[in-house]
């Protein structure tokens, strides 16, 4: 049994989410992602199930292991009540870990991911928010979208939200008090660590890259190179 | 047919719902895209049938979305979800109510692994004392937003304005009914019905009059994928899964969509604008019209004779329109746009193949 492998049973989602898979293939035929991207979700259980230290760390260098979309599909068809979905976050949190996440395009994007949503969170007190959920960058948003983004607080008011100010209802301002909470939090249970982790190695690896912050954020964003669609 | 052992096969599939004394976390993403759906549910639960919902201002985000899409610790997010607990024991309630389906598989998961984790549990309680100086006890009850209106469904029948009928025809109308993925496939026993034959949203819609729509993709995920729709480089990962859910219900000729998941609601309405502004394809009965989609509280609201207005139906992008008016729902055209006191906002952009109203 390698290091690797060992590391990554301690991880309890993996505890939980891997007895002896008997390679039916359920998981592959049901997942969303094995059929958009080149992605088989019985493959990766197969290589944890390999220990084999080298098999594991190519994984978590490779764009393999950020396919899944992690709606657990998987986990209510499987006959031996595996998660191959719980096992994909158990590999991907050994990936930033590491830091072998930015060795591939897709574990790249942790970067835009980590910014925008952990900002949020210790920014507002929620995970999407007006402030950075622009139709620029989400033009499905729609003719509606952008006709709200126009009209913000108009359309929060008439529908009864109660957008940026204090007291409660949908979208208030989270108060200052809350906000520390959740820093405080972050601090305490290592998610501050890990976004720092995620920003430090991006920072690095854009550097290598030839890239500034700005530019590699927009390239990890919105830039698709490889050979990933299952076609 | 055996009657007792279907009865005990389905048994483990029945979820006990608390009558009264409520304590609600709100969603991130219905906040944002559909806030008067929140609106509506707690005036429903408050006013129309008289209990008790409190809602603590103090109270965040789970951290559900950033932790799916692997930016998080899990231990960050139990302990957030630990400080919920805890503005939950101060405010003196013991029954939790999430609106994000997201949150609640999140919730549910974090219970069963400090159920079977002890020493999971002790820890978050020191992180969490270390953090906020607080301490927490676990709910009694865990709901979702849907588990509270599938408990309601017979008092919102018994104060149906318009249900779930063509007024045209006098038939049911027919509904594709969605269920988010995390409400009930990591966590069944949780669920009302399971997760592959859950009973939250079909036993809604047979209360309020309407008939549900079988098709092959019933159960496909909506696409979301956290990080596969936030980023905008795998955002075809979202679109593909959405189209093929709409080509599998297209030959059923749905005239309703309803979900449970403020996410899927969003991207099953927004993708369709997507889909026919770059294929020219919709999906309504009528030509140039996607297919409703509304979320259990929208319905609900709109059964007991809520103003879809006021509701916030004008934040869909697919026009509700037709829907509207199958049900014989009495509203004003001409307010669907206008902000408070009639003030005038101007309209969305026309797109070129799919209606707004």
């Amino acid at each position: 049994m390698g290091k690797i492998y060992e590391r990554l049973m301690s991880d309890v989602r993996l505890q939980e989410g891997l007895k002896a898979c008997i390679n039916c293939g359920t998981c592959t035929a049901v997942c969303p992602a094995a059929e958009f991207y080149r992605y088989n979700p019985k493959n990766i259980v197969n290589i944890v199930q390999t220990q084999d230290d080298d098999e594991i760390i190519k994984l978590l260098k490779s764009d393999t292991i950020w396919y899944c979309g992690e709606c657990m599909s998987c986990v209510t068809r499987c006959p031996r009540t595996n998660a191959p979905g719980q096992v994909i976050i158990a590999l991907r949190t050994l990936s930033v870990e590491l830091g072998y996440f930015v060795e591939s395009e897709k574990g790249r994007q942790q970067y835009a991911l980590a910014k925008v949503l952990c900002g949020n969170i210790l920014n507002y007190g929620y995970c999407v928010h007006p402030e950075t959920f622009k139709y620029a960058a989400h033009p499905e948003y729609g003719t509606v979208g952008k006709w709200i983004e126009d009209h913000l607080q108009d359309v929060y008011d008439r529908v009864g939200a109660n957008y940026g100010k204090s007291g409660p209802g949908p979208l208030r301002k989270i108060a200052p008090e809350s906000l520390e909470d959740l820093r405080k939090i972050f601090d305490v249970t290592g998610g501050s660590a890990r976004v720092e982790k995620i920003k430090a190695l991006s920072r690095k690896k854009a550097e290598e890259m030839g890239l500034s912050e700005e530019e590699y954020f927009n390239e990890v964003f919105n830039e698709t190179h490889g050979e990933h669609l299952n076609q | 047919m055996n009657y007792e052992g279907k009865k005990r096969i389905w048994s483990e599939f029945q979820k006990e719902i608390p009558d009264d004394r409520y304590f609600y976390a709100r969603s991130c993403i219905r906040q944002n895209f559909n806030p008067g759906a929140e609106q509506a549910f707690l005036d429903i639960v408050r006013n129309r049938f008289g209990k008790d919902f409190y809602e603590d201002p103090l109270h965040t985000t789970c951290g559900g979305i950033a932790y799916h899409s692997d930016t998080t610790p899990e231990e960050t997010s139990m302990t957030i979800i630990a400080r919920q607990f805890s503005l939950m024991n101060q405010a003196g309630y013991r029954n939790f109510v999430v609106s994000c389906v997201t949150s609640f598989g999140l919730h549910t998961e974090i219970l069963q692994t400090w159920e079977e984790h002890p020493e999971i549990e002790a820890k978050i309680h020191e992180l969490l004392w270390k953090a906020c100086k607080r301490e927490f006890t676990k709910p009694d009850f865990l709901m979702h937003s849907s588990d509270m209106m599938y408990h309601y469904r017979f008092l919102i029948s018994e104060q149906a304005r318009y249900p779930l009928i063509n007024v045209h025809t006098g038939e049911p109308l027919k509904v594709v009914e969605h269920i988010g993925c995390h409400y009930s496939k990591i966590f069944p026993s949780k669920s009302v019905g399971g997760a592959e034959y859950p009973r939250v949203l079909a036993g809604l819609v047979e209360a309020l009059g309407g008939s549900v729509v079988d098709y092959p993709e019933r159960r496909h995920c909506c696409g979301f994928g956290f990080r596969q729709y936030l980023v905008k480089a795998n955002r075809g990962y979202s679109l593909t899964n959405t189209y093929k859910k709409f080509e599998s219900m297209e030959p059923f000729h749905p005239d309703l969509i309803i979900t449970n998941c403020p996410g899927c609601n969003y991207f099953l309405d927004r993708w369709q604008y997507v889909i026919a502004e770059t294929s020219g394809k919709t999906y309504g009965d009528t030509p140039g019209y996607g297919i409703p989609v509304l979320s259990s509280e929208e319905v609900s609201a709109l059964v007991m004779g809520y103003d879809p207005w006021d509701l916030g139906l004008q934040m869909h992008q697919v026009a509700v329109e037709p829907l509207l008016d199958k049900m014989g729902v009495q509203y004003d055209k001409s307010r669907k746009y206008k902000g408070v006191g009639g003030k005038d906002l101007g309209i969305p952009a026309s797109p070129a193949n799919i209606r707004i109203f």
